[in-house]
C-alpha cells in the first residue's frame, strides 16, 4: 500500500438530523493522505454538514469519524488537527493579514521567532507580502480568499477543508484560482477536502469526487470515472451535459419511442424502464443516414449556439420531449448544412451509450 | 434644484427645522446668557463679562463638576458589566425569542420615570422592602444605609439607562459574522480567548455607544440625585436647577449648562471618530452572502 491510499480520515456510517430533516444519511467514507477529494452535489444534498460535522461544528447523530484511526467525537474543533476555510472567509476584520494568519500559531504557543518564520514564509508562498499590513477591507476578493487560505495552511493541519472556497469569485478569478488551489495542495502535502455544487470545479481539482444527493453517497470515483461511468441518472445528468433517451429494456440495448434500439451494454439485472445516455460531444451528424451498426436517428436542427472553440446544436427528434444536444468543434462545423431547420442524422458509436435505471 | 435634491430637502426639513428652533437656538442663547451680568431681581442684565466662567472654575464647582462624572462613569461601568452580558445572552437565544427578551428589557419604560424612581425609595429606605426583608431574615440588626447617598444615586441611574445600554450591545453583537467566531475557535482558540480577541474588540463600537449614551445623560441628570441623594449630594444638573430656579442667577447657570454640553459634545464627537474607524473593521456579514 502506498503512502497516498493510507486513510487519514474515516467516515463511518455518519447521520445527521435536524428534528424531522436527515441532512447526512448514513455515509461511509474514506479521505486518503495527500489526496483533493471533491464533495459534490446540489445546495441541500448534505455535503456543507459533512464538512462541519468533520471540522467539529456539528455533532453526528449516529456514527464516527476517525482521524488517523482515532475517534474524533469527544475532540472541540479547537483541538482537532483539522482547519475549515470559511465560505465568507471569516477574516478578523480588526487585524491586519499578517495578524490574521498569526492568530493560529499563537494558540500553539510557539515561540516568536518560530511564529514570525512561519508567516512570513506562508505570506510568501501566497504572494501576500505586500499586504501583510492591510486589514481585510482594503483587499480585494481574490485576496481575501489567498489570506483565508493561508490563515489556515499556516497550521499545517493533517486535513484542510474548504467550504464552497471560489463561489465568491467572479468567473475567470475562479479559473485562476482552480489550478492555484492544486498547486497549493501539491506543495504542501495536505489532504483538500471541498465542497462545492459546481461539477466542473470538481471535475478540474480533484483527484476524487463523493457526488453526494439527499444526504447519501451516489457516486465515488476519479473525475473521468464519474463522466464516462456515471452509476445512475442523477450522477450522468449532474456531472456534465449528457442526452438521455427514455425506453424500455429490448434485446440489445434500449427500444426508444418505439421505432428504434439504441445498443449499449446493459448492467446485469436491469429491465423494464430504462434511459439511453450519451454524451453531447459522443453524436455526429450527417445528411445521410448513417451506415453501420450505429445508433442513428434523424432529427431537425432547432438551434446553432456558437461558443469559439465548439459549436452546440439542438436536435429535435421524434420521441424526445427535450432536444437532443449535440458538441462538435467549431472547425468541424459545416454551417451550409447545419443551420436552423437543417435535416441531419444523430448518431455515435454504441460504446459510448450508458443505459441507466430510468 | 434637481428633483432629487428637492425632495431631500423636503423629506430633512421638517427635522432640521425642529432641531434649529428647540436645540441650536436655545443652545445659542445660553451660550450668549453666559457672558451677561445677572440682574438684580432675577434675569439678565445685559453687560459683558468673563465673572461667570472664572466662578465656574472655582474649586467649589470644579469638584462637583468631577463628583458628577464619577458618578455618572461608575454607572457606566456598572451598566456595561450587567447589559454585556444580557445583551449576549439574547443575541444567543434563538431568533423568534430575541424581540420578546429585547420587549422583555425595555419593559420598565412604559411605566414613568419618576414612578419607577420613586419606586426605589420604597425599596430602599430604612423601612424598605429589602432592608426588613434582610432583617425579617436576621441577617442584619441593623437597617443598612441604602437610600440618600451615592448608591442610591448609581442604583437609580443604572436602572434608568440600562435598557438603553443593552440595545446598543445587543446591536453590535447580533451583527457580528458567526462564522468568525467558529474561525477563531477552528484556528484553536478556547472560548475565552475567542471571547477576548475577537467578540469583544469587534462589539466595540456597541459599548462606546451604550457608555456614551448612559454617560451622558446621567452626568446631567438632577431628578434622580435629587430624590434617591436625598437632596444633599448635589450634581451639576442639581446646581444648574438650583441656579435658574432658587438662586434666580441666570447667567451663571447658563455658564455651568453650557460647560456640560460641551463635555456632552466631545464625548459623542469621540464616540462618532471611535465608529469611523471601527467601520472599516464592521463584520462583513452582508457582503459574505451576497
Amino acid at each position: 500500500m502506498s503512502d497516498q491510499d493510507r486513510t487519514v480520515i474515516r467516515i463511518e456510517g455518519v447521520s445527521k438530523r435536524f428534528g424531522p430533516v436527515t441532512a447526512v444519511d448514513s455515509i461511509d467514507l474514506d479521505l486518503r493522505e495527500n489526496e483533493f477529494f471533491a464533495l459534490l452535489g446540489p445546495s441541500g444534498c448534505g455535503k456543507t454538514t459533512l464538512l462541519r460535522m468533520i471540522a467539529g461544528f456539528a455533532d453526528p447523530s449516529e456514527g464516527r469519524i476517525l482521524l488517523d484511526g482515532q475517534d474524533m467525537t469527544p475532540i472541540r474543533p479547537n483541538r482537532r488537527p483539522i482547519n475549515l476555510m470559511f465560505q465568507s472567509y471569516a477574516l478578523f476584520p480588526h487585524m491586519t493579514v499578517a495578524k490574521n494568519i498569526a492568530y493560529g500559531l499563537e494558540m500553539e504557543n510557539l515561540d516568536k521567532a518560530d511564529l514570525n518564520r512561519r508567516v512570513d514564509e506562508i505570506l510568501e508562498k501566497t504572494e501576500l507580502s505586500a499586504m501583510r499590513n492591510r486589514k481585510p477591507d482594503r483587499l480585494s476578493g481574490g485576496q481575501r480568499q489567498r489570506v483565508a487560505l493561508a490563515r489556515a495552511l499556516v497550521k499545517k493541519p493533517r486535513v484542510l477543508l474548504l467550504d464552497e472556497p471560489l463561489g465568491a469569485l467572479d468567473k475567470k478569478l475562479r479559473e485562476q484560482m482552480q489550478l492555484e488551489l492544486k498547486r497549493m495542495q501539491h506543495e504542501f502535502s495536505i489532504t483538500f477536502v471541498i465542497v462545492t455544487h459546481d461539477q466542473e470545479e470538481a471535475l478540474v481539482m480533484a483527484d476524487r469526487i463523493a457526488v453526494l444527493k439527499d444526504g447519501r453517497v451516489a457516486q465515488i470515483g476519479a473525475p473521468r470515472d464519474l463522466y464516462e461511468n456515471p452509476a445512475d441518472r442523477f450522477v450522468a445528468g449532474f456531472i456534465g451535459k449528457m442526452n438521455f433517451f427514455p425506453g424500455t429494456v429490448a434485446g440489445t440495448g434500449v427500444s426508444f419511442a418505439g421505432q428504434s434500439v439504441l445498443t449499449g451494454d446493459i448492467p446485469t439485472g436491469l429491465s423494464g424502464e430504462a434511459v439511453a445516455a450519451v454524451r453531447p460531444e459522443r453524436i455526429k451528424l450527417s445528411v445521410e443516414q448513417p451506415a453501420g451498426d450505429m445508433n442513428a436517428m434523424p432529427g431537425t436542427i432547432s438551434e446553432v449556439a456558437y461558443h469559439g472553440q465548439d459549436v452546440n446544436l439542438h436536435v429535435t427528434v421524434d420521441g424526445c420531449d427535450d432536444p437532443v444536444l449535440v458538441r462538435v468543434p467549431a472547425t468541424d462545423a459545416d454551417e451550409t448544412v447545419w443551420h436552423h431547420g437543417g435535416k441531419v442524422w444523430c448518431s455515435w458509436n454504441p460504446a459510448h451509450t450508458r443505459i441507466l435505471a430510468a | 434644484m434637481p428633483a432629487s435634491r428637492l425632495r431631500d430637502w423636503l423629506l430633512l426639513g421638517p427635522g432640521l427645522l425642529w432641531l434649529a428652533l428647540f436645540l441650536v437656538i436655545p443652545c445659542a442663547i445660553v451660550f450668549c446668557f453666559s457672558f451677561f451680568e445677572r440682574g438684580v431681581y432675577g434675569g439678565i442684565d445685559y453687560i459683558f463679562t468673563f465673572e461667570n466662567f472664572q466662578r465656574a472654575i472655582d474649586p467649589l464647582y470644579l469638584s462637583i463638576f468631577l463628583k458628577s462624572a464619577k458618578i455618572a462613569g461608575t454607572a457606566t461601568l456598572v451598566a456595561l458589566f450587567l447589559a454585556y452580558p444580557a445583551a449576549y445572552a439574547i443575541s444567543k437565544a434563538p431568533p423568534n425569542r430575541q424581540t420578546a427578551l429585547l420587549v422583555l428589557a425595555m419593559l420598565p419604560f412604559w411605566s414613568n420615570y419618576l414612578i419607577r424612581t420613586y419606586a426605589w425609595i420604597v425599596l430602599l429606605n430604612r423601612e424598605g422592602l429589602i432592608n426588613t426583608g434582610l432583617r425579617d431574615l436576621g441577617w442584619i440588626a441593623e437597617p443598612l444605609p441604602l437610600l440618600y447617598n451615592e448608591f442610591a444615586i448609581i442604583t437609580g441611574l443604572v436602572y434608568n439607562y440600562l435598557p438603553f445600554v443593552i440595545l446598543a450591545v445587543y446591536s453590535s453583537i447580533s451583527r457580528l459574522n458567526p462564522e468568525i467566531l467558529e474561525a477563531s475557535e477552528d484556528l484553536g482558540a478556547p472560548s475565552w480567548k475567542t471571547f477576548l480577541r475577537v467578540t469583544l474588540p469587534l462589539t466595540m463600537p456597541g459599548v462606546a455607544a451604550g457608555s456614551v449614551f448612559i454617560f451622558v445623560l446621567s452626568i446631567g441628570n438632577f431628578i434622580t440625585p435629587d430624590l434617591l441623594g436625598g437632596g444633599n449630594l448635589l450634581m451639576v444638573g442639581n446646581i444648574i436647577y438650583d441656579q435658574f430656579l432658587t438662586a434666580r442667577d441666570w447667567p451663571f447657570g447658563a455658564t455651568l449648562s453650557f460647560i456640560l454640553i460641551g463635555i456632552m459634545m466631545a464625548l459623542l464627537f469621540t464616540q462618532a471618530i471611535l465608529v469611523r474607524r471601527a467601520q472599516g473593521d464592521a463584520p462583513e456579514k452582508e457582503e459574505a452572502n451576497a
